[in-house]
């Protein structure tokens, strides 16, 4: 066990429930995410783990019909309801990683500079290239693409798109990045080598995942939540989880005897 | 949705059950053996004692089945949780058996030994001990075929009792042969008879504790209390491998 001590909590959600329309998808969740670890979220298709990573970085403002109430802060600031944080800067802070690899279609250099740029961070040039060159060395990428910086990124394999995809999160300084399903699409070196991306992340920043691979979830997180019909059923220490659930729900759903 | 007692993948439960079915076949033989061998002793039985000696490789066929079948399940189904548990329990509780019936052949042999030379009255005696050590594998089998976590840790409290009759019957045997220095060859024998059997209810120990491990999901830190005092009595560490 690499981890010492109780983490402190980076978010915390506090009877927070989602509405889509009439239909109630998240109910009552508490939950908080420590700071310097991987949480994974797991529960079967429909669960509500996708809805609760969206609420972290308030993706759901975007569904129509979808209504937010309860608590969710960050660093102990309010994300949501009157002198909540701006979404637009909210986003900056809290990244996210899709399930498709998403990059613009523009160059590998354009993809990570967008964020930097629409935010005004750093000016163009040398102060720019560093950024680009230290996001993309963070998300491993560097060594494989620097020669071809002006080429789109969409001509890049799917492994790579999705690390392009980090590498543009990362540059704008993110300190939550949340990934929804990052590896679904990805052949297993590629979900490797976005393994090995998550666990040398975790010193700088503060990891939610959202996966329906039980083994990744065993492997790249240190806490692991397991949603079932819009509610937390147990969360622990990722290690407790896959040996000695605490509870039945957890230990049919895990073990593959949900009928 | 519900959970059932049945993984939705129907080859797996297919693959745990072939290891249950061989843990508890391995398990039964032993039994077996064990109480084979002490009813050879008894009964100064060369013929059964043979039966016992020769049947030893059953249950070795039968550990490494279980070690085949355990690493194919692991590597196949990559299990979690109680399916974790009852794989790795099972290979390791495969390994005590495998030593109880290494112990009971053993045990076999030197009562083939012994039946060349005169009979020791303290032969009863271990012969008791034996029962004891017998009901003890006995039990936690069944403690673990059944899942039953409670009766586990009776047994494994049971162990005590068992140390204790052998330290006692170590010193009886010891003075025996000072008094008579005629019978230390057989008493020589009896003695390392009496610490097989002992040993084998040490194997049954670990059974329980890996049961209740299996059941329960916790492990048992708490260490027992050792009441082998034998090896005060003789300079010889108390654990000797025989």
């Amino acid at each position: 066990m690499p981890d010492q001590g109780p983490p402190s909590p980076k978010m915390t959600a506090r009877h927070l429930a989602v509405r889509y329309g009439g239909k109630l998808a998240l109910k009552d969740v508490d939950l908080d995410i420590a700071a310097g670890r991987v949480t994974a979220l797991i529960g079967p298709s429909g669960c509500g783990k996708s809805t609760f990573l969206r609420c972290l970085n308030r993706m759901n403002d975007t569904i129509p019909g979808a209504s937010v109430t309860g608590e969710v802060t960050l660093d102990g600031e309010p994300v949501y309801g009157q002198g909540g944080l701006d979404p637009v800067l909210l986003r900056a802070r809290v990244g996210m990683v899709f399930q498709r690899p998403n990059p613009f279609p523009k160059t590998i250099y354009d993809n990570v500079a967008f964020g930097p740029r629409l935010m005004g961070l750093c000016r163009e040039g040398a102060d720019m290239d560093a950024v680009v060159q230290s996001s993309l060395e963070s998300a491993g990428l560097w060594n494989e693409v620097k020669d071809r910086l002006g080429t789109k990124g969409t001509g890049l394999s799917g492994g790579q798109q999705q690390r392009l995809c980090i590498a543009r999160a990362i540059a704008v300084g993110p300190e939550v990045i949340l990934m929804d399903e990052p590896c679904s699409a990805l052949d297993p070196i590629a979900t490797a080598k976005i393994e090995e991306l998550i666990d040398s992340l975790r010193d700088h920043y503060t990891i939610v995942i959202v996966t329906h691979s039980m083994q990744q979830a065993a492997r790249v997180s240190q806490i692991t939540a397991f949603f079932h019909l819009g509610a937390i059923i147990e969360v622990g220490a990722t290690e407790q989880v896959f040996t000695a659930p605490a509870k039945e729900l957890t230990q049919g759903y895990i073990t593959g005897r949900f009928g | 949705m519900t959970i059932g007692e049945q993984h939705i993948v129907k080859s797996y439960d297919v693959e745990l059950g072939k290891l249950g079915d061989a843990l508890a076949r391995m398990g039964g033989l032993a039994e077996t053996q064990l109480a084979s061998a002490i009813q050879a002793l008894e009964n100064r039985d060369g013929e059964l004692a043979g039966e016992v000696v020769g049947g030893d490789s059953r249950i070795d066929s039968l550990d490494t089945f279980i070690n085949e079948q355990a690493i194919k399940v692991l590597a196949l189904r990559a299990p979690v949780a109680d399916d974790l548990r009852t794989v790795v329990t099972a290979l390791k509780i495969a390994g005590e058996v495998e030593r109880i019936g290494d112990l009971a052949a053993n045990v076999a042999k030197r009562s083939l030994v012994l039946n060349q030379l005169p009979p020791v009255a303290q032969t009863r005696s271990v012969s008791r001990l034996g029962r004891l050590s017998l009901a003890m594998v006995k039990d936690v089998l069944d403690a673990y075929l059944g899942g039953d976590a409670e009766r586990a840790l009776v047994v494994r409290d049971r162990d005590q009792e068992l140390d204790e009759i052998h330290s006692a019957l170590f010193r009886e045997i010891l003075t025996y042969m000072m008094e008579d220095p005629r019978t230390i060859t057989p008493c020589s024998h009896l003695l390392f008879i009496a610490k097989n059997l002992e040993r084998i209810g040490d194997h049954a120990t670990n059974i329980a504790e890996m049961t209740h491990f299996r059941i329960t999901g916790k492990a048992l830190s708490e260490e027992r209390i050792k009441c082998d005092t034998t090896a005060s009595l003789t300079g010889m560490p108390g654990h000797d491998e025989l």
